[in-house]
C-alpha cells in the first residue's frame, strides 16, 4: 500500500463519511470534502493522530452557491492533504485554526478580508492583506464584486 | 524622575531600515523589545483576481511579476499547476532547462541576501564583494534567458528558449568563478570574528518554534528542520539529481548565514549535474488555450522556501482562482517571535534575516535592440564590453580590478 493509500484508509477507517470523499489525484497529492459540521474532528485526528504538523496556506474560494476554504496541510512535508470545507453563503463563517497553527492568523484574516467569511475565534487585530481604509463590505474575491463605486467609498475619498 | 515604564515604537511602513514597506510595532523597556507585531499587506496588488480576468499565458507573464528576485519560482509554480490539470507532461529538456533557471535564480538570490546582510550589520564591503560577484550569475542569466530579472523562460507546456551547446562552457566558467568566491564567503564566515560575534544567538528561533510557527526555507532549516520541497516533492528535474538538504542548528541569524552560503555550493554542483545530463529533444510541447475543469496544488522550492500555488480551471481560457503563499508570509509570521527579548539595534538584521521577497525594481537591460533601418543589432555582449570601455575612458578600468579575484 502507498503512503498515500494509507492515509486515505486512516481517514476512512476512522470517519466512514469520508467514505467516496477522498481523492488521491497523484503521488503526493489528497484532497478531501469533509462537511462543515465534522472538519475541527477530521482536523484534530489529522494533527493529534496523524501528526499533520505544517499548514502551507489556506485557499478560499468562491463557488458562486456556496464558499469553501481548502486548508493545505502535510504530515512530514513530504505528502499534501488538502481539506476543502464548503462554507454557506448565507451566512458564512467558520472556526479559525489558530489553536492548531499560530501561522493560520495570516491565512484566516486572508479570508475575512478577501471573501468576507468570517472566521469565529480570530483575536482582534490588524486587517491583512487590504488597506486600513478599505471600505467595509467590499470583499474582492467574490465572484459578484465588481468594485463599482469603491473609489467614493474609501476613507478620504472626496464626498 | 526618570520614566521607567514601557514605551511603543512604530517603524515602518516607510523607514530608512527597512527595504519594503512592512510596519512594527515594538514595545521597548529600555533597549530591549519586549513584545513585537509585524503589519504587513504594503504591497498587496490584486494580483490573484486579476489573475482570473486573464488567460493562463497572460497570468504566466502576470504571476512572473509578482516577485523580481524569484520571478522563475512564481512562474514555474503556476505552469506546473496548470499543466497538471491539463494532463501535459512536458518535456524532459524543459524540466531540465527549469531546473537550471531556478537554481541560478537561488544563487543571485541568495549572494544578493549576503550582501544585505552584510550591509545591515555594518559591513559594506561584504555587500561590495557578494553584489559584483552576483553580476557573474546575473551575466549568465541574461544570457540564458535574454533578461536579468523576469526571466519569461517558462511557457504551459514548456519552456521558450533552449540552451545551446556553445553557451554550456561559458555557464560553467561563471559557476567555477563563484564556487570559488563562495569558498571565501564560507571561510569569512567560518574564521571572521565581528560576523560570528554579531550574528551569533541573534533572533533566535527554536526548532519546536520553527515547526509551530510554519517557518519555510533557509529560516527553517537554520533551526534544523530538515524541509526542502526539492526533496520532499520532487518537482521538475530535482528527483534525477543528487544534492544534500543544508540544515543547521544555531537556531540563530549566523545559522541562517552558513545555510545560505553552504546552499549556493549545492546549487553549484547541481547545475553542473544538470548541464551534464541534459537530455535531448523538444523544449515544449503544444498546450491547449482553454484548460479543462480541475484543480491542483502546486509546491515549489523558492530560494526563501516553500512557494505554494493553487490554480482552480473551469473549462474556460482563464482560471477560476489562482492563489499564491508565497514563502515570506510564512516566515514573516515567526518574526515577532525572533525580535522579543531582543535589543533594538538587531531588528533590521533579524527582519533581513528571513530574507523577506521585495518587489524587486531591478534595473531591465533590454539584450537585443534592433534598429530596422540601420539593421544594427546590439548584443548582450556588445553593450558589456561598451560600458566597460565607458568606464576605461574615464580613468576606471574594471577589467584590471577584476584580475585581483
Amino acid at each position: 500500500m502507498s503512503p498515500e493509500e494509507a492515509i486515505k484508509n486512516d481517514l476512512e477507517r476512522k470517519f466512514d463519511f469520508l467514505n467516496g470523499n477522498i481523492t488521491i489525484k497523484r503521488a503526493r497529492r489528497i484532497f478531501v470534502d469533509v462537511p462543515f459540521e465534522r472538519f475541527h474532528d477530521v482536523l484534530d485526528y489529522m494533527i493529534k493522530k496523524m501528526r499533520c504538523a505544517m499548514l502551507s496556506g489556506i485557499t478560499g474560494l468562491d463557488e458562486v452557491e456556496n464558499f469553501a476554504a481548502i486548508y493545505h496541510m502535510s504530515p512530514e512535508g513530504k505528502i499534501m492533504v488538502n481539506l476543502k470545507v464548503k462554507i454557506s453563503r448565507e451566512k458564512p463563517h467558520i472556526k479559525s485554526i489558530m489553536q492548531y497553527f499560530p501561522i493560520a492568523e495570516m491565512y484566516e484574516r486572508e479570508l475575512e478580508d478577501l471573501l468576507g467569511i468570517h472566521v469565529d475565534g480570530l483575536p482582534e487585530g490588524r486587517r491583512y492583506p487590504l488597506p486600513d481604509g478599505w471600505p467595509k463590505g467590499e470583499h474582492p474575491l467574490r465572484k459578484d464584486w465588481k468594485g463599482a463605486g469603491l473609489e467614493m467609498k474609501l476613507e478620504g475619498a472626496d464626498a | 524622575m526618570h520614566n521607567t515604564g514601557d514605551v511603543k515604537v512604530p517603524i515602518g511602513p516607510q523607514h530608512p531600515a527597512l527595504k519594503e514597506p512592512e510596519s512594527f510595532l515594538l514595545t521597548l523597556r529600555g533597549e530591549k523589545i519586549t513584545a513585537a507585531s509585524v503589519k504587513i499587506g504594503y504591497n498587496h496588488r490584486g494580483i490573484e483576481k486579476a489573475c482570473e480576468g486573464r488567460t493562463y499565458i497572460q497570468d504566466l507573464y502576470l504571476i512572473e511579476r509578482i516577485c523580481g528576485i524569484c520571478s522563475h519560482s512564481h512562474s514555474t509554480a503556476f505552469a506546473q499547476a496548470v499543466e497538471e490539470i491539463a494532463g501535459i507532461e512536458i518535456p524532459a529538456r524543459a524540466k531540465y532547462i527549469r531546473t537550471i533557471v531556478a537554481e541560478l535564480e537561488r544563487v543571485h538570490s541568495h549572494l544578493l541576501w549576503l550582501g544585505v546582510a552584510g550591509h545591515e550589520i555594518g559591513f559594506d564591503t561584504l555587500l561590495m564583494y557578494t553584489w559584483r560577484d552576483r553580476e557573474v550569475v546575473m551575466d549568465i542569466l541574461a544570457q540564458l534567458t535574454g533578461n536579468r530579472v523576469n526571466y519569461g523562460m517558462n511557457t504551459i507546456g514548456g519552456v521558450r528558449r533552449d540552451i545551446k551547446a556553445e553557451q554550456i562552457p561559458q555557464v560553467l566558467k561563471g559557476v567555477d568563478t563563484l564556487e570559488e568566491r563562495t569558498k571565501y564567503y564560507i571561510k569569512i564566515a567560518g574564521e571572521e570574528p565581528t560576523l560570528i560575534n554579531r550574528l551569533s544567538k541573534v533572533g533566535m528561533l527554536s526548532y519546536e518554534d520553527a515547526i509551530r510557527m510554519g517557518a519555510v526555507g533557509p529560516t527553517a532549516r537554520a533551526s534544523g528542520v530538515q524541509r526542502d520541497v526539492r526533496k520532499d516533492d520532487p518537482y521538475a528535474a530535482y528527483a534525477d539529481i543528487d544534492f544534500k538538504v543544508i540544515t543547521h542548528n544555531t537556531c540563530d541569524v549566523y545559522g541562517r548565514t552558513i545555510v545560505r552560503v553552504l546552499e549556493l555550493m549545492e546549487s553549484f554542483q547541481i547545475i553542473r549535474q544538470l548541464l551534464a545530463k541534459l537530455p535531448e529533444g523538444p523544449i515544449s510541447v503544444r498546450a491547449p488555450r482553454k484548460i479543462p475543469v480541475g484543480e491542483a496544488v502546486s509546491r515549489y522550492e523558492a530560494p526563501r522556501g516553500e512557494d505554494l500555488h493553487y490554480v482552480r480551471a473551469n473549462g474556460t481560457d482563464k482560471p477560476d482562482r489562482v492563489k499564491v503563499r508565497a514563502p515570506t508570509l510564512a516566515n514573516v509570521q515567526a518574526v515577532a517571535l525572533m525580535l522579543e527579548d531582543r535589543y533594538l539595534a538587531d531588528m533590521p538584521i533579524v527582519v533581513a534575516a528571513i530574507d523577506p521577497c521585495f518587489s524587486c525594481t531591478d534595473r531591465l537591460v533590454s539584450i537585443n535592440y534592433v534598429d530596422h533601418n540601420s539593421k544594427n543589432t546590439f548584443e548582450w555582449e556588445k553593450i558589456h564590453r561598451d560600458s566597460i570601455e565607458w568606464y576605461k575612458k574615464r580613468g576606471i578600468d574594471f577589467a584590471k580590478l577584476n584580475k585581483t579575484f
